[in-house]
């Protein structure tokens, strides 16, 4: 099953690199994978999703608590959250294509954020199947270059994590 | 108000001192380019010995073997480059047993650092995976912090290994020093007690028990739980057995003990686990070279309670009904203080394994014309009345000494168990002589294995370590000749070890004194002879029968009791 997990962890040279190690070492999936810093520059937090069983999931959240960096886990999953992903999507929009590409990214409540004569740069937020769907939904031959995020997620509600 | 006055120091002695502060007796290691700041500093103070190793992998198993001989820190220094990737064998074989070291390595200065440098590598690279952390210091005014975090992180919670690499300009820096003396980190914060609402489960099952079997490991060694263990089985009257790790953490000659389990542990021991109906694990961690296929594990049903430190440590091969992460000693006290003191009856359960035992498992061929490598380890014990500290390298030689050896106390069994390390043998037993001086200690090994770290013959004559080296020699890497026998139709790929050296030649080329043995009648006497002698390494050459194999053997992949037992039996 697909998990979402978000991490916090130290903002420390290497932090990282020590998560992404851990699941290629004991061959664990990484499906995407998103880090930036907080609201406190001295933590980042990190949203993994990854597929696994529950037994699966069970072990990769124990085994990031093990990693001395790592401040909290959580697996959004497991209750009510939201989740987004950034796309940025370049296509070819001649006069031609210009009225169809636009109307398609206005469906999907996307916007037009670079343009040149021949080109339309799309921004697109949504979760990963929204992405999927806008991509499905274009003539493939106009796609010049995609570039996805990966998804952030967050707990409902009351649901928060930080220290 | 006035400040404390501090002092301005350079970073190598800043190194020093917190090494000072952390009661660190003992350093293993090599010089080299980008620590020469630091040797410069060892040589000006005499608080911090140096025991200068002819590899550094010698360096790392020597720290190593300091520390399980002993529950206090190993400490190696090695330079950058080859340095470090020298000492990545002894960091992983330490990481895989989790013992409490620290490594220090040098470092090309901060701004060569990515650029290709003579003796550069990403040090905190490489070792990521086989340390619990690592730290790089940028910074001379980090390095007293990061010591302080790197002893805090390697000794508390389940131990392992912290390397702290260290640039060369960050030697020769300077900055105040002080040493904090405690560390708080938000993101480290090790449980030490158990869940009460657990122990009173454990405790319920562990009454109520028929079939009861506990099962330990190296985690009651390395947090010192032994008293609280013997208390327990004693209390309870329950059966017990050991991992290779957790060896002499319970008596070995107690009647309660059933002996090794595993892979190479008795069939009493092996069935008592498989039939079972409350197994309490307790600082063990169920692996495969333990219970074999975790599939034929689950097939008889029995409820486990799993007492461990690490929480991935549990539930991780099996499934497990009563989980309980803190230090084990903590917990077996709880336990203890709920535990009614009237037994229950479990004659019935003892009666069958007095039942398996009677298999005499480990039983070989007494009348042989040649030295059984059983034999040799059997007058080993009695000639050091069961109270030397014994290494061993991996192999044949290293499941005898643990079969045959009867180990009485804890730490006096120090082997690489979980990465199987050859080489791991002499400069353990180096270690374990600079934690004890004046103990007796032996190195069980293979012509084989010891010659993975040789060398280190040359340091045991510059500290005049009197370490006794049992070579058992059959002329093959014993293991992988057995295996292949069994498992690969006779076919000894490789395995046979052509133009050995002549051992007592080696051995009096490096200063020490050697004698072959090839009479069993000689066995005793030789070894007698040589643990009289208190003062010198006695390297002893004992040409052992070559087709001898170790039983009983799960073979890989097999059940727990699905065990090839000696054709003898």
């Amino acid at each position: 099953m697909r998990h979402i997990i978000s991490i916090l962890v130290e903002n420390e040279a290497g932090a990282l690199s020590r998560i992404s190690n851990m699941f290629s070492a004991r061959g664990y999936n990484i499906e995407s994978l998103t880090v930036a810093p907080t609201e406190d520059a001295s933590m980042s937090r990190l949203t993994v999703v990854t597929k696994g069983s529950d037994d699966v999931i069970e072990k990769i959240t124990k085994q990031l608590n093990k990693l001395v960096e790592v401040v909290k886990v959580v697996d959004l999953s497991e209750a009510e959250h939201i989740e987004r992903e950034l796309m940025l999507i370049k296509v070819r929009a001649g006069v031609k294509e210009r009225e169809d590409v636009k109307r398609m990214a206005d469906i999907f409540r996307g916007r037009v954020i670079d343009v040149s004569d021949n080109t339309y740069t799309i921004e697109l937020t949504g979760e990963g199947a929204k992405l999927d769907a806008f991509i499905q939904a274009l003539d493939q031959s106009t796609i010049l270059e995609t570039v996805r995020t990966g998804a952030s997620g967050i707990g409902r509600g009351n649901r928060i994590l930080r220290v | 108000m006035d400040r404390i006055k501090t002092e301005e120091l350079t970073g190598a002695q800043i190194l020093i001192r917190c090494l000072q502060a952390e009661g660190v007796e003992v350093v293993f290691g090599y010089p080299g380019g980008a620590v020469l700041f630091i040797y410069d500093e060892l040589f000006k103070q005499d608080k911090v010995k140096h025991v200068l190793v002819r590899h550094e992998q010698g360096a790392a198993h020597a720290a190593d073997g300091y520390s399980r001989s002993s529950h206090k820190v190993g400490v190696c220094l090695v330079t950058s480059g080859p340095g470090l990737t020298n000492a990545v064998t002894g960091i992983a074989t330490a990481y895989m047993d989790s013992i409490p070291m620290v490594i220090l390595s040098g470092q090309v200065s901060t701004a060569y650092i990515g650029e290709d440098a003579f003796q550069e590598c990403d040090s905190v690279g490489i070792t990521r995976p086989c340390v619990k952390h690592n730290f790089l210091v940028r910074d001379v005014k980090d390095l007293a912090v990061t010591m302080k975090k790197a002893f805090h992180i390697a000794t508390t919670g389940r131990p392992g290994p912290v390397l702290v690499d260290i640039p060369k300009d960050v030697t020769v820096n300077t900055c105040e020093f002080q040493y904090p003396e405690s560390i708080s980190m938000r993101s480290y914060n090790p449980v030490k007690k158990g869940h009460a609402g657990q122990i009173k489960k454990a405790v319920q099952l562990l009454q109520e028990a028929k079939r009861p079997m506990v099962y330990s490991g190296g985690g009651v060694v390395l947090s010192n739980a032994s008293a609280q263990l013997k208390d327990l089985i004693k209390r309870t009257g329950f059966p017990i057995t050991n991992t290779l790790m957790g060896l002499g953490a319970y008596p070995a000659t107690d009647d309660q003990f059933l002996g090794m389990l595993g892979m190479h542990g008795t069939y009493e021991a092996n069935m008592a686990m498989q039939h079972c109906d409350v197994l309490l694990a307790i600082g063990a961690r169920f692996d495969d070279r333990v219970i074999g296929n975790p599939a034929h594990f689950a097939q008889n049903p029995r409820k486990i309670i799993h007492i461990d430190i690490d929480p991935s440590s549990i539930a991780k091969r099996v499934k497990v009904d009563v989980p309980i992460v803190g230090n084990i000693p903590d917990v077996l006290d709880d336990i203890l203080n709920l535990l009614k003191n009237s037994k229950t009856d479990i004659s019935e359960w003892w009666k069958q394994i007095a039942e398996w035992r009677g298999k005499d498992c480990l039983k070989y061929d007494r009348n042989s014309k040649l030295i059984k490598p059983q034999f040799v380890l059997e007058k080993l014990y009695e000639v050091t009345g069961g109270d030397a500290f014994i290494t061993s390298d991996v192999g044949q030689h290293q499941m005898w000494a643990a079969q045959f050896y009867k180990f009485e106390k804890p730490r006096r069994w120090i082997n690489s168990g979980g990465l199987g390390t050859m080489g791991f043998g002499l400069p353990a037993a180096m270690g374990a002589v600079m934690a004890n001086p004046g103990a007796t200690v032996a190195c069980v090994t293979g012509e084989s294995s010891i010659q993975m770290c040789l060398q280190e013959l040359s340091t045991c004559k510059q500290y005049r370590l009197p370490i006794k080296i049992i070579n058992l020699n059959n002329k093959y890497m014993g293991m992988v000749r057995q295996w292949q026998q069994f498992f690969h139709g006779n076919r000894y790929s490789e395995s046979y070890m052509d133009a050995l050296p002549d051992f007592v030649k080696l051995a009096e080329g490096y200063g020490h004194s050697g004698v072959q043995i090839t009479r069993p009648a000689d066995v005793e006497p030789a070894l007698r002879e040589a643990f009289k002698r208190k003062k010198d390494l006695v390297f002893l050459d004992f040409i052992t029968d070559q087709t001898e194999n170790v039983y009983p053997m799960i073979p890989g992949g097999k059940g727990i009791t699905e065990m090839i037992l000696s054709e003898d039996l």
